[in-house]
């Protein structure tokens, strides 16, 4: 298949391209969810990303917590933005911090103006801010506008076998094109982080990773309370036949394909280094590591999924494939891209992501995914400890 | 033919079954992907969609392989054509 050189996108003020053109009402805190959605349900068009963190939050887990924000509030996805918090300095800094992309973003603070002021003036800025990007327009953008992050869900054997080395295969095809890429979950690649370290593009990618498995992985033995039976693999995974972690690490691993990672990203980092695959530090749980991804600037996600995990992300559009066929029956509203026939042989990897190309040049060129389409907008933000 | 088992690479110990089931005695089919070969088995157990079988005889302490590579122990001994899974196979992490 001749891969095309371009898709449909929204040229943002700082030379990155969407492929969506939301308007956001980001709250600042937990606190200010109810006045940023009161502003999301007054003004038609825009969308409110509550969350349940942002007060107290020190050190390292308050910095990821500031990246998170402004990284959601920069992301080409999002034309504009409305921030909202209790206080005015830390609203501020958002603020401030998005404006860097020269995209249109207004802070309020609610302390001594209440919701309801508070709402009101902000709806009138929301409000101004929708009715100008409405008129956006998509335009041609080059194929390496695309920064596609990765992701595997409710994984079970079929992920490993087909719908994971089927985006593995998607990665060798379009890395050349010069897309950015990004692949993490951190927990999951226990069992293969030597084979992962060996894929680094350099000895200083291969140690960084090394360091930052094993600091993950130290947590988790400080934490556990006997093993991870419970957790890893879960019940959903062992229900598919995956056994042990050892066995869903190599499987999660197909999705990069053969590429080398170039750099390791801490958690919602923007990657410096141009085009190339990159690791980030992340959770394994689905919703935490899209939203780390997106606040880095990823565009559009790719999720392959074997008993059928249905998560969805307010602004990064999450492109589902599997290759489980009793999940493609049972629950194909939810499955963006069918690539169970790599089972049954009617279809080889190639094939497979051809199709898995055209599907996500298709929503990046405006289609709705099947998570948009079923009101899917998980938005969970990553804490890394206990707050003050 | 149809290929009832799928195995990644040829140094494994077990495979996948990719049809809905297999049951007990049936023959079945198995392709390796590493290099298109292909290869027989009778099964012992019923075995769902996704799940694993042994392609040999295992015994407590063997190191099951996958993708050609280490993905836990033996913690109970299997024959060739059982089902394999946390009931006779545990991670060597955590």
């Amino acid at each position: 298949m001749e891969i095309p050189k371009s898709f449909l996108g929204y040229k943002r003020e700082n030379g990155r391209a969407g492929t969506r053109n939301h308007v956001i009402i980001l709250p600042v805190d937990d606190i200010s969810n109810a006045c940023a959605e009161a502003v999301a349900n007054n003004i038609k068009g825009t969308i409110a990303l509550p969350h349940s963190y942002g007060r107290l939050q020190f050190g390292a887990d308050l910095e990821l917590h500031f990246r998170t924000m402004i990284g959601t509030g920069c992301n080409p996805n999002v034309a504009a933005v409305i921030v909202i918090g209790i206080e005015p300095k830390w609203t501020k800094k958002i603020v401030d911090g998005i404006a860097k992309t020269g995209k249109p973003v207004e802070g309020f603070h609610i302390e001594r103006t209440g919701d309801i002021g508070t709402t009101m003036k902000a709806s009138k800025k929301a409000q101004e801010f929708v009715m100008w990007a409405s008129e956006k327009q998509r335009e041609e953008c080059p194929l390496s506008d695309l920064w596609i992050s990765v992701k595997c869900g409710e994984s079970d054997t079929t992920s490993g076998l087909a719908a994971n080395p089927t985006v593995g295969n998607l990665m060798d095809k379009l890395e050349p094109l010069g897309v950015h890429l990004c692949f993490g979950e951190t927990s999951e690649l226990t069992g293969a982080e030597q084979v992962c370290a060996t894929r680094g593009a350099t000895k200083e990618a291969s140690e960084k990773f090394m360091k930052t498995w094993s600091s993950y992985n130290d947590f988790i033995l400080k934490e556990a309370t006997d093993d991870l039976s419970e957790s890893q693999p879960t019940a959903g995974n062992i229900a598919g036949g995956l056994t042990t972690i050892e066995e869903k690490a190599f499987g999660n691993f197909q999705k990069i394909g053969n590429c080398k990672f170039i750099d390791v990203l801490e958690p919602a980092e923007e990657p410096t280094k141009g085009k190339g695959l990159y690791f980030m530090d992340t959770s394994s749980a689905a919703a935490e590591c899209v939203t780390l991804q997106a606040a880095a600037g990823f565009n559009i996600h790719l999720f392959p999924t074997g008993q059928g995990n249905i998560v969805g992300n307010p602004i990064e559009p999450v492109v589902k494939l599997t290759a489980n066929p009793l999940t493609v029956k049972g629950m194909g509203e939810h499955i963006d891209c069918d690539v169970s026939k790599i089972l049954s042989r009617e279809m080889n990897l190639s094939e497979a992501g051809d199709e898995l190309i055209k599907t996500t040049l298709r929503v990046a060129n405006g289609r709705l995914t099947c998570a948009e389409a079923l009101g899917h907008k998980e938005f969970v933000m990553t804490k890394l400890y206990r707050s003050a | 033919m149809a290929t009832d088992i799928i195995i990644h690479d040829k140094k494994d110990n077990v495979g996948v079954v990719v049809i809905e089931k297999i049951t007990p005695k049936q023959d079945c089919a198995c392709w390796i992907m590493e290099d298109d070969s292909s290869t027989n088995i009778q099964s012992v157990d019923e075995i769902p969609l996704g799940h694993k079988i042994a392609m040999v005889d295992l015994k407590e302490g063997d190191t099951i392989l996958k993708y050609g590579h280490d993905i836990g122990k033996v913690v109970k001994s299997i024959k060739k054509g059982e089902h394999v899974h946390v009931h006779n196979v545990k991670t060597k992490k955590w």
